[in-house]
C-alpha cells in the first residue's frame, strides 16, 4: 500500500464502521446482530472452557482417554461449540519428554472456542515465522527453558483441524478438586508457549 | 500463492512481544462480528476470506494490526461479491479504503491418491498461483504421513469459489533438519497436507 500524503488512509475504526453500514443496508444484518455476537463471544469462547477439559483429564483418566481420542466429542461432551469450519479437534499430550507447541504460520488459526481468542503475541508475524524454524530459541526467549532432551514438536495449523495442548499436571496439585485445577491452566500452556507451575 | 502472509521459517525476524502489551481496539470485536455475519450468510467462505486477505499489498500486510487485515479482506469480497461498489464503500470514509489486489484462477485437486499411516510422502513442487494451504517451507519436502483428518473441502477451488470438492488431510511429521538443513533447532514439524498436495515418495 503506498501512502498517499494527499489522500491518507481512513483509520481501521472508520472502515469497520463504514463495513458495518454496508451490510445493515445491503446485507440484511439485523441492528442488535454486532452486539448479540460479541456478547456470546466473549461468554462462551473463553479459555475456561479448555481449562476445564485439561482439570477434568487430569482427575479423570477415562475422559483423558477419549480427550485425546476425540478432542472435539470430548469438548462437545462438555458443552462447547465449534464453527461449522472446526471439524476436528486434536488434543497434543505434554510429557516429560515431549512438548508441544501450537502455531499457524499462514494466517492465525486456533480453536478459539475452546481456548479463547488467540493473543496478540500469538498473531505476531515474528512468532509465527520463527517458532517453526528455530522452536527451542523462540520458547526460550518465551521463558520457557525446555531441557535438552525434551524433544519438541511443532504443529502448524494449515488444514480446518484445530490443536489445542493438554499440558502436565504440576506435581503440587495433586489431589486438587477439578475446579481448583481449571484455575491455574492458563491459555499459553494450552498454546504450549508455557509449562505450568504451582510450588510445593 | 508465495505471498507475504507465507511466513513459516522466514529469517529476520525478531523477539515475539511477549507477553503481549495490553491494547483497547474497540473497532476489533466489531471487525470480529462483521466477518462472522459475512461468512454465515455465504456471502463468502472461510478459504476466499483467507485468501482476500493473502491477495493484501505486502506493505499493508506486514504493518496491518491482525484485524485490520480480515477487515481489509471483509470489504474487499463485499465489493468482488456485488454487495456494494467500491465507489459507495470509498464514499463512506474520509481517506483511502486500500482493498486487496485482484484474483486469480483456482484450481481443482489431483484425481485421489490415498495415503496411509505410516507412508513417506513428499509434498509436490508445485507452485499455485492462486490460494493454497501449503506453506512454502514443506515444497518438495519428504515427510511421514502420522495421521488422518476428517474430509474438508479443497482449498485451491473453495478459495475462488469454485465447486470444491472433499478431500483428507494428512497430519505429515517432518524433521526440522530436513526442511532448513543446518539452520534450524531441532524439532519434529506437523503439518496439515491436503492429499491434492501430497505424492508418495520411495519407501
Amino acid at each position: 500500500m503506498a501512502s498517499d500524503p494527499e489522500h491518507p488512509t481512513a483509520t481501521p475504526a472508520q472502515r469497520a464502521a463504514a463495513v458495518e453500514i454496508v451490510l445493515r443496508r445491503k446485507g440484511e444484518m439485523p441492528e442488535t446482530f454486532v452486539a448479540d455476537f460479541t456478547d456470546h463471544a466473549e461468554e462462551a469462547w473463553i479459555t475456561g472452557n479448555g481449562a476445564r477439559m485439561v482439570a477434568r483429564a487430569w482427575v479423570d483418566p477415562a475422559f483423558r482417554a477419549r480427550m485425546l481420542a476425540d478432542g472435539r466429542a470430548a469438548a462437545k461432551e462438555m458443552g462447547f461449540e465449534f464453527p461449522e469450519h472446526h471439524r476436528h479437534l486434536v488434543v497434543l499430550e505434554n510429557t516429560p519428554d515431549i512438548h508441544n507447541v501450537i502455531v499457524c504460520t499462514l494466517c492465525s488459526c486456533t480453536a478459539y472456542t475452546i481456548i479463547g481468542a488467540a493473543p496478540d503475541w500469538y498473531k505476531d508475524i515474528d512468532y509465527r515465522a520463527r517458532v517453526v524454524r528455530e522452536s527451542r530459541t523462540v520458547l526460550r526467549e518465551m521463558g520457557l527453558d525446555l531441557p535438552s532432551t525434551t524433544e519438541i514438536r511443532v504443529w502448524d495449523t494449515t488444514a480446518d483441524h484445530r490443536y489445542m495442548v493438554l499440558p502436565m499436571q504440576p506435581p503440587a496439585t495433586v489431589g486438587w478438586p477439578e475446579d481448583k485445577l481449571a484455575g491455574i491452566v492458563t491459555q499459553d500452556a494450552m498454546i504450549g508457549a508455557a509449562r505450568l507451575e504451582v510450588k510445593e | 500463492m508465495d505471498g507475504i502472509h507465507d511466513l513459516g521459517g522466514k529469517q529476520g525476524f525478531g523477539r515475539v512481544n511477549y507477553p503481549s502489551p495490553p491494547h483497547d481496539e474497540t473497532w476489533e470485536p466489531l471487525v470480529r462480528a462483521l466477518s462472522a455475519f459475512a461468512l454465515r450468510k455465504h456471502i463468502y467462505n472461510m478459504d476466499e476470506f483467507r485468501h482476500a486477505i493473502e491477495r493484501m499489498a505486502p506493505r499493508h500486510y506486514l504493518t496491518a494490526p491482525y484485524y485490520e487485515r480480515h477487515l481489509t479482506a471483509v470489504a474487499s469480497l463485499l465489493v468482488e461479491k456485488d454487495v456494494v461498489t467500491r465507489e459507495e464503500l470509498e464514499a463512506l470514509v474520509p481517506g483511502a479504503f486500500p482493498l486487496a489486489g485482484p484474483i486469480g484462477p483456482g484450481r481443482l485437486p489431483s484425481p485421489p491418491e490415498p495415503f496411509a499411516i505410516g507412508d513417506k510422502v513428499r509434498v509436490k513442487n508445485e507452485f499455485v498461483p492462486g490460494h493454497v494451504r501449503m506453506p512454502g517451507y514443506i515444497r518438495g519436502k519428504t515427510g511421514v504421513v502420522v495421521g488422518v483428518s476428517p474430509l474438508y473441502p479443497f482449498p485451491d477451488a473453495a478459495g475462488h469459489g469454485m465447486q470444491a470438492p472433499m478431500e483428507p488431510t494428512y497430519d505429515v511429521r517432518f524433521r526440522s533438519r530436513d526442511l532448513w538443513p543446518d539452520s534450524c533447532d531441532d524439532a519434529l514439524n506437523h503439518v496439515g497436507v491436503f492429499q491434492s498436495y501430497l505424492e508418495k515418495a520411495e519407501a
